[in-house]
């Protein structure tokens, strides 16, 4: 297959500079040789490519904005973003992973943490000799993580949890979960290690979305960690949801590389196959589709580029981010769907990537917050009321 | 040691190209440029040689400022300086080649690395010219190499139907073959780094084009292909025209 060539129809990378552009060719480029030719077979057999963390880690892709001194590389959020796009046209799954590892491991011990465990932690992460995860959903508490039912009690030199967590990425390849349960009735963080006695990290089984990641349950039962485990500076659901707006920053920009990649897939596809003694991108209906899935990347990325510089100014509010997340999974969606359709039958196969963007995609419309809930976090913005307490 | 690597800036292999209004040249308008993928391997040796034995890289490129973005990957690699001989005006191999070595010879590096052609014009000229306009030995289409104490190193370059080793005293000019090595990529790290180290521009010396191009052509289009038959009948048909009219077994 010819080489990914981008999409840029507003000229928008003239609004990106020499190294946010030189780090979405280098990742890009690294996506082509090592991701492309391997996801089908993982995706197929359900598997994640663990041969993938060193190098990713060589190229420096966790924890990117993080300071150099914690093994980092300190860039700005529109490098980050170019970076989850790029891995996100590989595979969501992958993006999944370095999301989870940078965004909801990796900034909470940076934010949360003590000097202690962030020199512990976030270099061993930085370079992949660590894997993290992150525990804040429950079986029965989504949407509503406030009500969750994970508790900690202090305990003669430390804590003890019960309870247990649900759809957790990287869960069973986890050295260190990052977990959120409630002391007091407030909540906290806590690191629990891999091997701790009393928790298990089973993984989930029988997706249909999400084949090439990795997602678990956590349990904890009289799960017994050290007093300085605890991410001391956290402290109510806010923590945890400072930690979803990096994630969901991430996906907003991953999305529009699983959006190009479909586009491109079907944009060859429709100028390559003939029916009726001509290519079908001479329809009317094929050309409306294309149309569709180049405006709306096109307006994706004017929104993530702006959403980034925002980021960067730290003047980005977390309704902004909701904006980006809902608008540009949604529409991603829609686009591995309409690529499916110009593909018709062959569309299914896993010769192409359409039909694994577009079941992964059922699953980022609903994670880090279901569309339904960015609607309302927006809504109330907008309004001032509350439309889902 | 002091390693130099001569990087051009050359149009993606996926381009399509199209010539120009002048018909002299190749329509830029649209097309992707990248660091020419045998300097790739050219400055990767160069870091290698550096991790072995010390020394410092410096990546040379002569051309526009858009060369810029190929010197700025070769310091996202890890080369220490970056040095444009800035000149627009079009050059031959020997005016390329004749800037360089003006440059090169103030510069008196150990070892020269050039790609083994740049896949742009495709002479594979300069870097022979420019070893020879300093006096250097050179090896060229090299897939190894190993240095020998201070002062010496053995390269293995690729000959028609096999390999041979030659041994060269440095300093010493080496082009890089496809093989020599696999190109790092270069690291998000090595990328915000590469922001804080300079890219010199210096004057080159002024063009002393040998050759001048006419005129840029398109090869022909291809034929509409043929179908001889089907079956097994129609082999020997097929074969009679490989070998009678394509002339080709």
């Amino acid at each position: 297959m010819p080489k990914f060539q981008g999409v840029d129809y507003y000229n928008s990378d003239d609004l990106l500079s020499e190294d946010e552009i030189l780090v979405r060719n280098t990742i890009r480029e690294f996506v082509d040789e090592n991701v492309i030719p391997i996801i089908e077979k993982h995706y197929r057999e359900g598997t994640f490519p663990m041969d993938l963390i060193p190098k990713m880690a060589e190229l420096g892709l966790f924890g990117s904005t993080l300071p150099e001194k914690y093994g980092c590389a300190g860039m700005n959020n529109v490098a980050y973003g170019l970076v989850m796009q790029e891995l996100e046209r590989g595979d969501s799954g992958l993006r999944s992973f370095a999301s989870v590892q940078s965004g909801l491991v990796m900034y909470p011990i940076f934010a949360f943490g003590s000097e202690e465990q962030k020199d512990n932690w976030l270099p061993q992460l930085a370079s992949g000799k660590a894997v993290g995860c992150f525990g804040l959903t429950e079986p029965d508490f989504g949407s509503n993580p406030g009500g969750m039912i994970t508790r900690a009690e202090k305990v003669k030199d430390g804590y003890v949890l019960n309870g247990a967590k649900m759809w957790i990425t990287n869960g069973t390849i986890a050295d260190i979960a990052v977990v959120w349960a409630k002391l007091n009735g407030e909540i906290k963080g806590f690191l629990v290690e891999k091997g701790t006695k009393g928790y298990t990290a089973p993984e989930m089984t029988g997706k249909h979305s999400l084949r090439s990641s990795v997602t678990s349950e956590l349990v904890f039962q009289d799960c017994r960690i050290p007093e300085q485990n605890i991410l001391q500076k956290s402290g109510g659901l806010k923590s945890p949801l400072m930690c979803l707006t990096q994630a969901r920053y991430g996906i907003a920009w991953g999305t529009i590389g699983s959006a190009m990649a479909c586009y491109d897939t079907a944009l060859r596809y429709a100028k390559s196959r003939i029916q009726f003694d001509k290519p079908i991108a001479a329809f009317q209906m094929t050309q409306e589709k294309l149309v569709y899935m180049l405006t709306e990347i096109t307006k994706a990325q004017l929104l993530c580029v702006r959403l980034g510089r925002l980021k960067d100014q730290n003047k980005a509010k977390f309704t902004q981010i909701s904006l980006a997340k809902r608008n540009n999974v949604h529409h991603a969606l829609e686009i591995a769907r309409m690529a499916r359709e110009i593909l018709g039958a062959n569309g299914i196969l896993d010769e192409y990537p359409v039909m694994r963007h577009s079941a992964n995609l059922e699953s980022v419309k609903t994670y880090e917050g279901t569309h339904e809930m960015h609607t309302l976090i927006i809504g109330e913005d907008i309004t001032g009321i509350p439309a889902f307490v | 040691m002091r390693l130099v690597a001569c990087v051009n800036h050359v149009p993606d292999t996926e381009t399509k190209v199209k010539i120009g209004a002048d018909g002299k040249s190749i329509d830029r308008a649209g097309v992707n440029f990248v660091i020419n993928p045998y300097d790739e391997f050219a400055v990767e040796e160069c870091l290698r040689l550096k991790e072995k034995s010390g020394g410092e890289v410096i990546a040379v490129s002569l051309g526009g400022d858009p060369h810029k973005e190929t010197l700025r990957k070769a310091l996202a690699m890890g080369a220490d300086k970056a040095v444009l001989l800035k000149d627009d005006s079009p050059r031959d191999s020997f005016s390329v080649a004749r800037a360089l070595a003006d440059y090169l010879k103030e510069l008196s590096p150990d070892i020269i690395f050039f790609g083994k052609q740049s896949i742009d014009s495709d002479d594979a000229a300069v870097g022979g010219m420019v070893a020879e306009m300093l006096g250097l030995p050179s090896a060229s289409v090299v897939v190894g190499l190993e240095l020998a104490g201070e002062k010496n190193a053995v390269a293995e370059r690729e000959v028609e139907g096999g390999h041979e080793k030659v041994a060269v005293s440095l300093p010493a000019v080496f082009t890089a073959q496809k093989g020599l090595n696999e190109p790092r990529y270069p690291s998000l790290k090595g990328i915000m780094g590469a922001k804080g180290k300079p890219i010199e521009e210096k004057q080159p010396t002024p063009p002393q084009n040998k050759t001048e191009v006419r005129s840029m052509q398109k090869p022909h289009a291809k034929g509409a292909g043929k179908i001889v038959g089907t079956g097994a009948g129609a082999v020997s048909e097929l074969v009679r025209m490989l070998h009678e009219e394509a002339k080709v077994i």
